[in-house]
């Protein structure tokens, strides 16, 4: 595949871009800002992976988020485990509920299959809030290890998530363009007429729900080390779940640079509005604007885009 | 005792999604929104005027109808029209849910409100020690009137007996001369001021906050798909189970555990019997 080299070339560029802007040291909020945003570039990108290109909506996304942060935590308290270690491990276990829940889709679909993921979420939310270990429904204090580089840790973490975000979207695009995204589009379109015509769906949904979960996972490993506190209500915020499906859908799901798009602008346009105004009427905005797209302009910014170009 | 009171005020919040998920097949999950909206109006009324809050809830309903009817126009003529219903479909409702549960939380805050009423907090004792409070009785008996009058009116009337037609065969309705979009906005109204006067009866049980909708979310589905999607009776006994199997679970494991049991009931219901227990 010739054009994967050049969309690597790209990432590596993005990913010293990233580490440049690191060693110049700017503003401290920028880096704080930016990690937020960069964080919905990966989690939009991995719902859109289950939920754009093979149609099925996940209301737990906040689930796979959280797994992947308590996974950290659960490390991070029993051997201090390194970085890289807790990404690898939050994204494993994650991908391993995501796998349960691709066995779901046997006999779910559609808005059962969204209302089941919902109720994991809660489900699992409950279980942490009972597991004393993990801080319980109080919350649990990290500490960061020293010495990090580029001076101060968020800024280190930054530049992992810049990483991890030109990662996901890789992994993204790459399932896009091969013949896994073909045959997941085939499902979305008509799961019956996909597997007549002989599409592996179950093979397919699986090989979605894992690959989206261990992306939610990887995104939501280093939010302990990010906020150095976690408890329960941070870790499934709602936010997650509205935001990571308003980013793809405000974006359009059709395509990688769909919920790119969307995760940079809403993402930047919370985190101003967040400085700003409020943190609550910020939350108001994204519901909104992802009602006011789903019904104005239902294949997103990519839509509005390609109608235009089409004149 | 406490569980059968709470399962007849469960089947009071399920009425509604029985009604919109399991007879129209529309995925309204800002159900729980409206059932908390129902709340908080109550709040405001009984607050500021000192009203009965379930007589408020009752008086409200045809506000709430109204606003149903107007959210199923706007459903219809953006997606169920254009038949891409299911996936955007269900992230309006979605995004209709969290401007809901926001705006309140803007208006009031996230303190607990609580409605105040003269047999809130009176019992009537059974001797033996077992009391049965007021603030549990009479929102059973309101649920369960409830059913009751929605039994009875899709079994008995002319619209009633459409709207379970409409269910059934659209097609079918139609040639019979009668608008399925008239009657789903009717029976999407009726289903939202079902949660409205729910909520009523939520704020004089317990205190209420904007988020508390998410608590009912899974217990409105797990109720209403294990009484088998769009069954009055079926939803009633499901409500049933589930109150009793929740005020279990707090007695003898631990309240912090009572939220998983209706989720847990729902995935179990979801993955072993979908069509629920008195499915068709």
């Amino acid at each position: 595949m010739p054009r994967l080299g050049w969309s690597v070339l790209v990432g590596i560029a993005v990913i010293a871009a990233g580490v440049a802007l690191a060693m110049l040291r700017v503003n401290p909020y920028i880096y704080f800002a930016g990690y937020v945003i960069l964080q919905y570039v990966v989690i939009a990108t991995a719902w859109n992976i289950l939920g754009g290109y093979a149609g099925y909506v996940n209301f737990g996304t906040p689930a796979f988020f959280a797994l992947g942060a308590y996974t950290a935590v659960f490390l991070i308290r029993s051997m201090t485990a390194p970085l890289p270690v807790l990404i690898v491990a939050g994204g494993l276990v994650s991908a391993l509920l995501g796998l349960g829940i691709g066995y779901l889709t046997l006999r779910l679909r559609g808005t059962f299959f969204s209302i089941a993921t919902l109720a994991l979420s809660v489900v699992l939310q409950t279980v942490i809030i009972n597991w004393e270990y993990v801080g319980g429904s109080r919350g649990i204090s990290v500490l960061r290890p020293a010495g990090p580089p580029f001076g101060s840790y968020v800024t280190f973490l930054f530049t992992v998530m810049v990483g991890l975000a030109v990662g996901a979207v890789l992994v993204a695009r790459f399932i896009e363009r091969s013949w896994i995204g073909r045959g997941l589009a085939a499902l979305r379109d008509n799961e019956e007429a996909a597997e007549c015509m002989g599409v592996p769906t179950l093979r397919l949904k699986l090989f979605a729900t894992t690959v989206s979960g261990f992306l939610l996972g990887v995104a939501g490993a280093p939010f302990p080390y990010y906020l150095t506190f976690v408890e329960p209500n941070s870790a499934f915020a709602l936010d997650y779940a509205v935001n990571g499906l308003a980013m793809p859908m405000i974006g359009g799901t059709t395509s990688w640079i769909g919920p790119v798009i969307g995760a940079v602008l809403l993402g930047t346009a919370s985190q101003v509005a967040t400085v700003t105004i409020s943190s609550e009427l910020n939350l108001l905005i994204v519901g909104v604007v992802l009602v006011a797209f789903v019904v104005l302009a239902p294949e997103g910014i990519l839509g509005l885009v390609r109608r235009l170009r089409g004149r | 005792m406490a569980g059968l009171l709470l399962g007849g005020f469960y089947a009071a919040v399920s009425l509604g999604v029985s009604l919109i998920f399991g007879l129209l097949d529309i995925a309204n999950i800002a159900q729980p929104a409206f059932l908390i909206a129902g709340s908080y109006a109550a709040y405001v009324a009984n607050s500021a005027y000192g009203f009965d809050p379930i007589l408020v809830g009752i008086a409200l309903t045809p506000l709430f109808y109204v606003i149903g009817a107007g959210v199923y126009r706007v459903y219809y003529a953006t997606f169920e029209r254009r038949g891409d219903e299911a996936l955007r479909g269900l992230v309006f409702f979605f995004g209709l849910l969290f401007i809901i549960e926001v705006s309140l939380s803007m208006r009031f805050g996230v303190d607990y409100r609580m409605a105040q009423a003269g047999y809130v907090g009176k019992s009537i004792d059974l001797g033996g020690g077992v009391g049965v409070a007021y603030r549990y009785l009479v929102p059973c008996l309101v649920g369960l009137a409830m059913t009751l009058a929605l039994y009875l009116f899709l079994g008995r009337t002319f619209y009633g007996r459409a709207i379970m037609a409409v269910s059934q065969d659209q097609g079918a309705l139609r040639l019979m001369g009668a608008n399925p979009v008239h009657i789903k906005t009717i029976a999407f109204g009726i289903g939202i001021a079902a949660a409205s006067l729910a909520g009523a009866l939520l704020i004089t049980i317990a205190p209420v906050i904007p988020s508390t909708d998410r608590d009912y979310i899974g217990r409105m589905f797990a109720i209403t798909v294990l009484g088998g999607m769009g069954s009055i009776g079926g939803t009633l006994v499901a409500a049933v189970i589930l109150g009793v199997a929740e005020s279990l679970m707090a007695t003898f494991i631990g309240p912090s555990w009572a939220q998983a049991v209706s989720f847990g009931i729902l995935l179990l219901a979801l993955a072993v019997r979908p069509a629920g227990l008195f499915g068709r």
